[in-house]
């Protein structure tokens, strides 16, 4: 019988003895250039601290940089020399001193996806491929990275978050890499895989009987409560910064240059908006000499799209839904805080938004598997299916370049796809068996 | 017996350091308005040109006013508004 392992003391301490992060990883910091946080209403500037939105008017906050300061020190060069981590791009994202968690996240592949194109009647098509994220398989290891980086910053050892799985099973794994306690509200009704991915790093998950914008709301007057760095409410500034790398990275690997159309998921709102503000960001430092002139498009699902209403309705604001209904769990947000910035970026860039049913959430999921060899999650199947309605609405013109954000891996969300592939057959071990099924002579025994 | 506001921690230094603060009123409105009667100061922090400010969410007995009849829904005594931040999540 094994010895039991006594569980690890969860220090802070213990990280800074004893340093997660190589040399060169660390190398790659260099002084601060996050000069404090600005409300997005009101322009009204508050110092670097857990607060996420304006004691004036409720606004949300954002990070101001010294932009001028950036593109003094930052040249592509420097860039290209660093690991490939998002980290490479440092100087761009709100950290004082050294990031001290997720030293390896980002950096995914984006790919050609030339079969994928012909299957869709496009010329050049790219995905962003955030399923295949380090360490828990979506883009939410960008944004956690960041938040908990923070958090240390700021001393917390207790941090949190509300969830639709992605989040959760992030916050947890960054946490047992950071020493950090972790507690994870999650709806109550969320995939098993998506739950057993959280648990199994030791966070403590609270399943709440509720919508997620029912748990976001708890969340909101827990982190009132007690002193805790919940990422996406007093972390969340600092948090949302991290979704930019995907959009620094799509940039660089493109050759430095942006693309004509992206198509993101919508959950929160966020992630659209800042790939790019990402993109201005590249231009502004010196980094890419064009302007961006990228059109955004939104994603989501019909049984929970408020944004996509918002903008296909030309309404101001989104109205909440109240009940989402769809097997895109992760995009489930109802109330979405970043709604109205979202709807008002993506006009503005001259994009569009569209929603899609569960029956095309699925059928695109295989087909990007079935092209690409790529299993992305109910997200991803949101995503292509939006994109081949908007490609066949005429939005999107068929010769233009098209980049697909993938955001989160299929092995989360395998029962969504569980009834729509063959199952396998199961035969003796001897070569007549096999014969009669490849003949067609005997239809296989199914399990 | 009256209705309980409960006020979010930014809140608190405009309603006395108070995290509850008992009100009259039969509507979302009325209370309000008589929250911002005691503690004029709130006021211009839930109030923009007399509309409830977007940043600030409404819930009687947990339900979010924008599911029921807004800022008319109905609120008896004994029953509990919350005031909740909406810059959250995602």
């Amino acid at each position: 019988m094994l010895t039991p392992i006594p569980m690890l003391t969860r220090s802070v301490r213990l990280h800074e003895r004893n340093s997660p992060f190589p040399e060169r990883v660390c190398s790659v910091a260099s002084s601060d250039f996050a000069t404090g946080l600005k409300c997005k209403l009101c322009g009204k500037v508050y110092p670097k601290s857990p607060i996420n939105f304006c004691t004036d008017d409720f606004g949300p906050l954002e990070v101001v940089y010294d932009y001028a300061g950036i593109r003094e020190v930052l040249h592509r060069d420097k860039i290209e020399a660093r690991p490939r981590t998002m980290w490479r791009y440092r100087e761009l994202l709100p950290i004082d001193g050294e990031p001290t968690v997720g030293p390896q996240v980002g950096c995914t592949p984006l790919i050609r996806a030339d079969r994928l194109a012909d299957a869709i009647g496009v010329e050049r098509l790219w995905i962003k491929n955030d399923a295949v994220n380090f360490p828990t398989l979506s883009f939410k290891d960008r944004v956690v990275s960041v938040a908990l980086s923070k958090a240390r910053e700021f001393g917390f050892r207790t941090v949190g978050c509300a969830s639709t799985g992605n989040l959760a099973n992030s916050v947890a794994a960054n946490a047992a890499q950071a020493g950090l306690e972790a507690y994870i509200f999650v709806p109550s009704d969320l995939e098993k895989a998506k739950i057993l991915n959280t648990s199994v790093y030791g966070a403590k998950v609270i399943g709440v009987h509720g919508t997620y914008d029912e748990v976001n709301r708890l969340c909101t007057q827990v982190a009132f409560k007690y002193n805790w760095g919940f990422v996406n409410i007093n972390l969340r500034p600092f948090y949302a910064e991290g979704s930019k790398t995907m959009g620094y990275e799509i940039a660089e690997d493109l050759g430095w240059r942006f693309p004509q159309h992206v198509v993101v998921p919508m959950a929160g709102g966020s992630l659209v908006g800042k790939i790019y503000k990402a993109f201005e960001e590249l231009h502004t430092v010196g980094l890419v000499n064009e302007k961006p002139r990228t059109k955004m498009y939104g994603a989501q699902a019909t049984g929970c799209n408020p944004i996509t209403d918002c903008v296909k309705s030309n309404r101001d604001r989104h109205k909440p839904i109240r009940k989402p209904n769809t097997i895109c769990k992760s995009l489930a947000i109802g109330d979405p805080a970043d709604g109205y910035f979202s709807a008002q970026l993506i006009k503005n860039t001259g994009g569009w938004a569209e929603d899609v049913n569960d029956d095309e959430i699925v059928e695109n999921m295989l087909l990007l598997a079935r092209t690409e060899g790529i299993f992305a999650e109910t997200a991803g199947g949101v995503t292509l299916a939006v994109a081949r309605k908007l490609i066949e609405q005429g939005r999107i013109p068929r010769d233009e370049e098209i980049v697909l954000c993938i955001t989160g891996n299929g092995l989360k969300t395998q029962d969504c796809v569980a009834e729509a592939v063959d199952r396998p057959a199961v035969i003796k071990p001897n070569l007549d068996a096999f014969n009669e099924i490849y003949d067609g002579v005997k239809e296989a025994v199914l399990v | 017996m009256a209705i309980k506001v409960q006020i979010p921690t930014p809140m608190r230094e405009q309603a006395g350091g108070n995290a509850d603060v008992l009100v009259e009123g039969a509507t979302v409105t009325a209370v309000l308005a008589d929250l911002v009667a005691k503690h004029p100061a709130l006021g211009p922090k839930l109030f923009d040109n007399g509309k409830l400010r977007p940043y600030v969410n409404v819930f009687v007995n947990d339900e979010d006013i924008r599911f029921l009849d807004d800022m008319d829904t109905a609120v008896k005594d004994g029953e509990t508004v919350a005031l909740i931040p909406a810059v959250a999540g995602g």
